[in-house]
C-alpha cells in the first residue's frame, strides 16, 4: 500500500518490485519469511518511509537493498549517478562495494565500526575512502559531530564505550558527511532525546534539499508525518504453511 | 577498478590421484580423502578475482584447503591444475607457467607472505633488520644505508623498538616476531600480500595491534590482500568479500556482511551460529 502525499516530480533513484526475503535455515529445516510483495520507490530529494508492525520485514527490505541480505525474489532497480540502471539484487559484488563506497549509505540500527579508532576518524572514513584528504575529511567530520551535539571531548575516543545516543550520532554523522545519492536509515533517532532528534531532523532535511534520496524506518509516527513524502506500509508476511494452504485451496 | 589477481579452477591433490578423486570428495562426501586411492584433495576448483586495494577473506575450519590455496599462489606448493593470472604494472603473469627464477622474482619483489608460524617467514639466524635487508637485497635496493634506513622505518612502523633492530628474532615475543614478519613482507611495498592465520594464537591485545597495522598499511599503499583465517572477527574487520571453504571446495562466497548475516550454505550457517 503506497500513499503519495505530494505529487511526484523528482527523478526516481530506486524502484523495488516484488521484493521478498525468506531465510532458509538448514539445520532447523525451516523457512522463515521476512518480507513479501514489497513495492516501493525512492525519489531524489525526497523521503520514503517504511511503516508496519514489528516483524513486517522493514529492516529486511533495507538490508536487501544494501545487499547485507540476498533478496529471495524481486528486483531492486537502482539508477546510478552515471544514469545506468542496475538490479542490486543481482549485481556483481565488486559493483555493490563500489556503490557502497560512492553512492549508497546505510545508517544501521547498531554501529558496526573498526574498534580502537577515534570517532572523528570513523566519521571521516567514508570521505577518506573517496579520496578526500585526511585533514579536510577530519574537519568535515568534526563539523558534523558538532552539529549533532556530540560533546567535543568524545571526538578523539572510540565509540565503544559511548551511550546508545552517542553511538547513534556517530553512526548518523558517518552517513551525513558522505552526502550519498541514496541514504537508507533504520530507526536513526531511536535512542535520541527530543532536542537531539530535532537536530537530526534538521540535518536530514538539509540533505533532502541537497538532493539525497532517502528510505527510512522511524519508530515515531510524528517523524514519518514530518519527514516523508511517500509512505509504504508493510504487512506481516504469511508463513510458509499459510502460503501452502492458499495454493492448495 | 584494476584487477590484481584472477584465479581459475585451482586444485591441489596430495598423492597419486585417480579419476574418482574429485567426484568422491568434498562437502557432500564429507571428506577430502579419496576413498579409491587415498589421495588428499586439499583444494579443488577454487576460483576468485582480487582487485587493487581489496581484502578478500578465506574462512573455513582446519583442513578446508584455505592455506593450501594461498601457498599455491605464493609458489610454496605446486598446484595440480588450474590457472592464476597476476596483473602488475600493465603486465600479466601466468603464475603456474613461470619458471622457478621468474617465480622467485615475483615472490620476493611483488608478493608478500605472512605465515601463522614466524619460523616459516623469518630467518632466525640473522637479526630482525637483517631479515628485512635480506628481502630488500633480493629486490632492487642494494645500497647499505638505504636498506638500513628502510628496515628501521618499517620496524618502527610495526612498533618493534628500533633499539632491537640488530637482535635475533628468537629473542622476541611471538607478537613481535609476527610484526617483524609483517615488516619484512611489506618491505618491498608489494601490490599483493598473503596473510595466513597471522593472529592465531596471539594475545588479544597483540592481535589488535597487528590488525591495526594491517589496516593502516592497506589504506596507505593500497595493497590487495588475501586473509586466511578461521576467526570470524578478523574476517568481519578486514575483508570486504569472503570465501567459505570446506573439504577443499569453496561452498559459499559473497560480501562479508552478507556471508555473516545471511549465510546461505548449511555449513556457513553452523559456523556463524557457533561464533562467540
Amino acid at each position: 500500500m503506497t500513499h503519495h502525499i505530494e505529487p511526484i516530480d523528482s527523478p526516481c533513484v530506486l524502484r523495488v518490485q516484488g521484493y521478498a526475503k525468506q531465510f532458509v535455515l538448514h539445520e532447523q529445516s525451516k523457512i522463515i519469511p521476512s518480507s513479501q510483495h514489497v513495492e516501493l520507490s525512492v525519489y531524489q530529494g525526497q523521503l520514503t518511509a517504511l511503516i508496519g508492525p514489528t516483524g513486517s520485514g522493514k529492516s529486511s527490505v533495507l538490508k536487501g537493498i544494501y545487499r547485507t541480505y540476498l533478496p529471495s525474489d524481486g528486483r531492486v532497480l537502482y539508477r546510478s549517478k552515471n544514469g545506468y540502471e542496475i538490479d542490486l539484487a543481482k549485481a556483481d559484488e565488486h559493483h555493490i562495494l563500489q556503490l557502497r563506497n560512492d553512492e549508497i549509505s546505510f545508517v544501521t540500527q547498531f554501529l558496526h565500526v573498526l574498534p580502537r579508532k577515534p570517532s572523528e576518524f570513523l566519521v571521516a572514513q567514508p570521505l577518506i575512502k573517496r579520496g578526500t584528504s585526511m585533514s579536510e575529511a577530519i574537519d568535515k567530520a568534526r563539523d558534523m559531530l558538532a552539529r549533532l551535539n556530540l560533546p567535543e571531548h568524545l571526538w578523539c575516543l572510540s565509540p565503544t564505550n559511548f551511550s546508545g545516543g552517542e553511538k547513534q550520532r556517530v553512526n548518523l554523522a558517518r552517513s551525513l558527511v558522505a552526502k550519498p545519492r541514496l541514504l537508507l536509515l533504520d530507526e536513526p533517532t531511536s535512542s535520541l532525546d527530543p532536542t537531539t532528534t530535532n537536530v537530526v531532523v534538521k540535518e536530514l532535511k538539509k540533505l533532502k534539499d541537497y538532493g539525497v534520496a532517502m528510505l527510512a524506518i522511524f519508530h515515531d509516527p510524528a517523524l514519518v508525518e514530518e519527514m516523508a513524502e511517500h509512505i509504504v506500509e508493510l504487512q506481516i508476511p504469511q508463513s510458509i504453511e499459510q502460503l501452502q494452504e492458499k495454493t492448495q485451496a | 577498478m584494476d584487477k590484481v589477481l584472477e584465479v581459475k579452477n585451482l586444485s591441489k591433490v596430495y598423492g597419486k590421484g585417480c579419476a574418482d578423486c574429485f567426484g568422491l570428495t568434498g562437502p557432500q562426501a564429507d571428506t577430502n580423502i579419496c576413498p579409491s586411492c587415498g589421495s588428499v584433495v586439499a583444494a579443488h576448483d577454487v576460483s576468485f578475482d582480487l582487485y587493487k586495494g581489496e581484502i578478500l577473506g578465506i574462512m573455513g575450519e582446519s583442513g578446508s584447503g584455505k592455506s593450501t590455496s594461498v601457498k599455491c599462489l605464493f609458489f610454496d606448493e605446486e598446484p595440480t591444475s588450474g590457472s592464476a593470472v597476476f596483473y602488475d604494472d600493465g603486465k600479466q603473469y601466468n603464475l603456474f607457467t613461470l619458471n622457478a627464477a621468474q617465480q622467485r622474482q615475483l615472490s620476493s619483489r611483488r608478493f608478500g607472505m605472512v605465515y601463522q608460524n614466524p619460523y616459516l617467514g623469518l630467518n632466525f639466524d640473522i637479526s630482525a633488520g637483517g631479515n628485512i635487508a635480506e628481502r630488500l637485497l633480493m629486490s632492487s635496493i642494494s645500497h647499505f644505508g638505504a636498506i638500513r634506513e628502510r628496515a628501521s622505518s618499517l620496524l618502527q612502523r610495526a612498533e618493534v623498538p628500533t633499539a632491537r633492530i640488530d637482535a635475533l628474532p628468537k629473542t622476541f615475543s611471538g607478537g613481535m616476531q609476527q610484526r617483524v614478519q609483517i615488516a619484512k613482507a611489506l618491505s618491498t611495498y608489494p601490490p599483493l600480500l598473503f596473510l595466513d592465520e597471522v593472529t592465531t594464537g596471539l594475545d588479544l591485545s597483540v592481535q589488535a595491534a597487528i590488525l591495526d597495522l594491517i589496516m593502516e598499511i592497506q589504506q596507505e599503499i593500497e595493497t590487495a590482500m588475501i586473509v586466511v583465517t578461521h576467526d570470524l572477527g578478523v574476517i568481519r574487520l578486514l575483508a570486504g568479500r569472503t570465501l567459505v571453504m570446506k573439504y577443499g571446495r569453496v561452498i559459499e562466497s559473497g560480501l562479508t556482511d552478507q556471508v555473516l548475516e545471511d549465510p546461505q550454505h548449511a555449513y556457513t550457517q553452523r559456523l556463524v551460529a557457533s561464533a562467540l
